[in-house]
């Protein structure tokens, strides 16, 4: 009886037998309860429905997902302090503090989490807040499935987040390799919390690449060629082009992984003919362009501002373009250099090694554009401006041990050992996060109407970047001498000072991080005195800084006419004035709750199967056919606000820029 | 603005012409190759696949004239862009993945396909 | 692609002043197209996969020992009617011409209920001889393929249906034009992947 309505959920499943869970838990619930309930008390809970949870507006959705990606973020780098203090204390004697079994969950969720729920966010929610206002447009193509992607990610995120106290994460890593997640290996609910959590994310993900590139094919403004788009619109392209291609194979492949799991069919296992190997085939596939969807948009967000902050065009528009696009389609004949020692054999991993070594030329040619960009430059160093020097320094260092990585006999000694951690997070964190905080101080004003803080901005920037230094570089010296990776516990004493100097650089991280939050609770507080009255606080030369900050729902009263590149520099060189008169009633979608609806459901969906609560599943799977299927009923999506209230609204603009 | 208008610069819907001809292609695209087969009408195996591939490669560029309607304008030409670039990453997913694969079963397994029984 | 030509713009207009149109019909096409190409790399991915694993029997039943080929030329034909029927309807809607649409909508309903009813009894058959998809890794890359396109034809019904109620309570208007549409690119898209599935998996297992 109890199993019908529980499934395998009982009482054992709740953690409360491990303290380190049980504090965090209590923690997490306090702070959870006092949030809701001021919200409640502030009576937001209208207002945040109404003007934030169902809008299709993609200045909001960007918002939302930033702010979901700095939450995730925290979570993401508590599991990176505790590994870290794990293993400068875990030396001879010593067995640390967290067990085999936690140890590896801890592993695995900050992998998932960072790429996923971290990297994924941040940079899908600048793409959404920034294109579309670069390109001349009032919103995406498909504002609501924006929405709908946006919910879709938030519960892929809580169901990891409920693994942390429900029963327990994989333990397989951040790509929940076979044979480990395997159901012989592990029973637990472990890889299925993965499985469901990343299947509903993927889907929103998906659905949010097809949205961008439609809209940057089909709704630019006039005269904005395909070779006049600003190169963060470019990089957006491809990395969401990227997406479409890539997801769909990852889908396929956990769907494969579920079928093992829930119906028992052979395709990974170790029996009856099934094939682990082809797992991690299938899952490179997707793994390796992804580093690019990742980068891609970070790389144009660095060519915007290097372009602004030096006062000049970008140095070699197209040739950036084509880097790009190469680097697009040769990111997909690279998969194998992940697992060069499986033993493919010497002509398959010549061709990949080779592949490989090729790629870094586009990426190369990036570097020197953004020299010459700056070469002969009026470089103002504001904070966006440090973030791309710290990025060149720190990312051509990585650009460097990727490859070294690539020659397959290295690659047979470094295989699995902390220099790829090294190298990888020397990459990530110099190249993406670094352009992230780049870009987020960069549009922040845009944003918000008010710059952010920059003295606690400065702190920030200098924690995270002698943090990252302090902590990966002794990794790296380790990496080379041999120690592998996944490791809870070490048996030579010698090694204990790098992985003690690796937790300093952490916890100067965590001071970046820290700053970083403080910097903007400053900010809010000293917004009169930040304030950006002009909205183009950084004498910047793309259409977002041609509207006032923050935009107006509708963002452009009229329309841009484009004539060249850098559009509102030309604009301003020209003495372009927007018309004080003549506006049009402006057609806008409607806001719509089905997209919190579906994805309700598709986190009870998840929920259920993990737990095998069948009742659960089907009511919710039959729940979440029907709500879509009623929302196609609805014909009544849009809305005109009329011209005499877009003619108060820009007045009021036109009077606070005098 | 007429709505048939507006939607007529878009894509070719065709007419029942193009269906009848797409259909007539593709009944005897698919005849001939389940007859190949069915029939033993060529001895040799590896020239029936051959054979059933180049009418399978056929068939899908006739589905994808006829009754996708995909051309060089529609949509400003970003359809068969779209066509294209999916095509080259299906192949490259594909044979990749038989590619690397084949040789790893052929370098890690000792044995023929014949002999995987499990246990 | 936006409407103007380069040559079009005056090089002293900075701003659209007259009425603009949005291209609804356009994008809608375009994303759904993209849409079905991010579907078809799943299709890839099982193929890639049924490739891989597709000779791996363990000493379990292959392919020459459990297809029946008579049984997938009927389904085949089947769907090859249901493409042209769906043809018609798509033709007929653009005529306006609401009735007709809906006759050969339902017609292609038949005829991919019928499809869909062969599989059912294939499968059927297969499980009740011992070849499960738990059986072997080839059974299950071939299960999974083959029950993947079937879903895909089994969730064109359910839209088929769908759109025969929304056609009848608006008629064709702008919005349902334009949803039939897309209905017509995910069921022609289905065609193309059952001519993979029925060259590689069921003639190509027969050959060798």
């Amino acid at each position: 009886m109890l199993t019908t309505i529980f499934g395998r959920l009982s009482l054992e499943s709740f953690p409360i037998h491990e303290p380190i869970v049980l504090g965090t838990f209590i923690g997490v619930a306090i702070l959870g309860v006092a949030l809701l309930g001021a919200v409640t008390y502030f009576r937001l809970w209208g207002y945040l429905w109404s003007e934030w949870f169902t809008s299709v507006d993609h200045k909001k959705i960007g918002i939302m997902y930033m702010i979901l990606g700095i939450v995730m973020l925290l979570r993401g780098f508590a599991d990176a302090l505790m590994m870290r203090l794990q293993q400068a204390i875990a030396f001879g004697g010593s067995d640390g503090y967290l067990n085999a079994h936690h140890y590896d969950q801890i592993f695995s969720a900050h992998g998932t989490i960072m790429i996923f729920f971290v990297a994924i966010p941040l940079v899908v929610g600048i793409i959404n807040y920034v294109m579309p206002l670069q390109i001349g447009a009032r919103d995406v193509a498909f504002p609501f499935l924006n929405n709908l992607s946006f919910w879709l990610t938030v519960a892929g995120a809580a169901l990891v987040m409920v693994s942390l106290f429900v029963g327990e994460f994989s333990r397989a890593g951040w790509l929940n390799y076979v044979p480990v997640a395997n159901l012989q290996n592990s029973p637990d609910t472990g890889p299925d919390y993965y499985l469901w959590a990343l299947q509903i994310a993927g889907i929103g993900t998906l659905l949010s690449g097809i949205n961008m590139v439609v809209t940057l094919l089909k709704m630019r403004a006039p005269g904005m060629s395909m070779m006049k788009m600003p190169v963060f619109c470019w990089t957006a392209l491809c990395s969401n082009v990227l997406v479409i291609a890539i997801f769909p194979v990852l889908t396929a492949a956990f769907a494969m992984l579920m079928l093992d799991r829930y119906v028992g069919t052979d395709f990974f296992t170790n029996d009856l003919g099934g094939n682990p190997m082809m797992y991690w085939n299938l899952v490179w596939i997707w793994g390796h362009p992804e580093v690019y969807v990742l980068v891609l948009p970070v790389f144009g967000i660095f060519s915007e501002i290097t372009s602004t902050f030096s006062g000049k065009p970008l140095f070699g528009y197209s040739s950036m373009v084509y880097a790009t696009v190469v680097i697009t389609i040769l990111s997909f004949l690279v998969w194998l250099h992940h697992f060069f020692t499986m033993g493919s054999g010497a002509s398959v991993n010549s061709f990949f090694g080779i592949a490989t070594m090729v790629i870094s030329i586009p990426t190369g040619a990036k570097i020197f554009n953004w020299l010459f960009t700056m070469y002969r430059g009026r470089i103002r160093f504001e904070l966006p401006m440090m973030w791309v020097v710290a990025f060149l320094l720190t990312f051509t260092v990585g650009g460097m041990t990727g490859v070294l990585l690539a020659v397959p006999p290295a690659d047979f000694v470094l295989h699995n050992s902390l220099f790829l951690v090294a190298h990888f997070h020397n990459v990530i964190i110099g190249g993406v996060v670094f352009g992230l905080f780049a870009g987020m101080t960069y549009w922040f004003p845009k944003a918000f109407g008010f710059r952010l803080d920059p003295f606690w901005g400065k702190v920030s920037f200098w924690g995270w970047v002698i943090g990252y230094w302090v902590a990966w570089t002794p990794i790296y010296v380790v990496g080379l001498m041999g120690t592998t990776r996944r490791v809870r516990h070490f048996d030579d004493p010698s090694l204990q000072i790098w992985f003690v100097i690796a937790l300093i650089g952490a916890a100067i991280i965590l001071v970046g991080i820290l700053a970083f939050i403080i910097q903007i609770a400053v900010s809010i507080k000293n917004r009169e005195a930040l304030r950006d009255t002009t909205g183009d606080p950084w004498d910047a030369r793309t259409l977002e800084w041609s509207i006032s900050s923050p935009p107006p729902a509708y963002n452009f009263a009229f329309t841009p006419i484009v004539h060249t590149l850098d559009t509102w520099h030309d604009m301003k060189e020209r003495g372009a004035k927007t018309p004080a008169s003549g506006y049009r009633a402006i057609h806008m979608p409607r806001n719509t709750g089905a997209g919190v609806i579906l994805s309700g459901l598709a986190l009870a969906l998840g929920f259920a199967m993990v737990w095998y609560i069948w009742w659960l599943a089907a009511v919710s799977a039959v729940g979440l056919f029907v709500v879509a299927i009623g929302h196609t009923f609805n014909y009544n999506r849009d809305y005109h606000i009329p011209a005499d209230e877009v003619a108060a609204g820009e007045a009021a603009r036109l009077a606070v820029e005098g | 603005m007429s709505a048939s208008e507006t939607t007529h610069d878009h894509a070719d819907h065709g007419t029942r012409r193009g269906y009848l001809i797409g259909f007539l292609l593709s009944a005897v695209l698919t005849a001939i190759p389940f007859w190949l087969v069915m029939n033993h009408v060529i001895a040799d195996a590896q020239a029936t696949a051959l054979a059933i591939f180049a009418f399978a490669f056929v068939q899908i560029i006739v589905h994808t004239i006829f009754f996708l309607h995909v051309n060089t304008r529609s949509e400003g030409g970003w359809t068969l862009m779209a066509l294209i670039f999916t095509v080259v990453i299906i192949a490259i997913v594909i044979s990749g993945s038989l590619w690397i694969m084949y040789h790893l079963n052929s370098n890690m397994m000792p044995m023929t396909a014949g002999d995987m029984t499990g246990h | 692609m936006t409407t103007h030509a380069d040559t079009d713009i005056d090089r002293d207009a900075f701003y659209v002043t007259e009425e603009e149109h949005h291209d609804a019909d356009g994008a809608t096409a375009l994303g759904f197209w993209i849409y079905l190409m991010s579907d078809a790399l799943i299709f890839a991915t099982l193929f890639a996969a049924y490739g891989v694993l597709g000779t791996s029997y363990a000493g379990g039943p292959a392919p020459r020992q459990i297809f029946e080929l008579p049984l997938v030329a009927l389904n085949t034909t089947f769907l090859l009617l249901s493409s042209i029927t769906f043809g018609m309807a798509a033709i007929d809607s653009h005529a306006g011409k609401v009735r007709s649409t809906q006759v050969w909508l339902v017609i292609t309903a038949l005829f991919g209920i019928a499809f869909v009813g062969v599989e059912l009894h294939e499968f059927a058959g297969l499980i009740a001889e011992g070849a499960t998809p738990q059986r072997s890794a080839f059974l299950s890359a071939f299960f999974t393929l083959v029950g993947t396109h079937g879903l895909h034809v089994s969730f064109g019904l359910v839209w088929i249906a769908v759109m025969l109620v929304q056609i009848g309570q608006r008629g064709l208007i702008p919005a349902n034009k334009r949803r039939l549409m897309c209905l017509g690119m995910f069921w022609h898209l289905l065609d193309v992947v059952w001519i993979g599935v029925f060259t590689f998996v069921y003639l190509l297992g027969v050959v060798r």
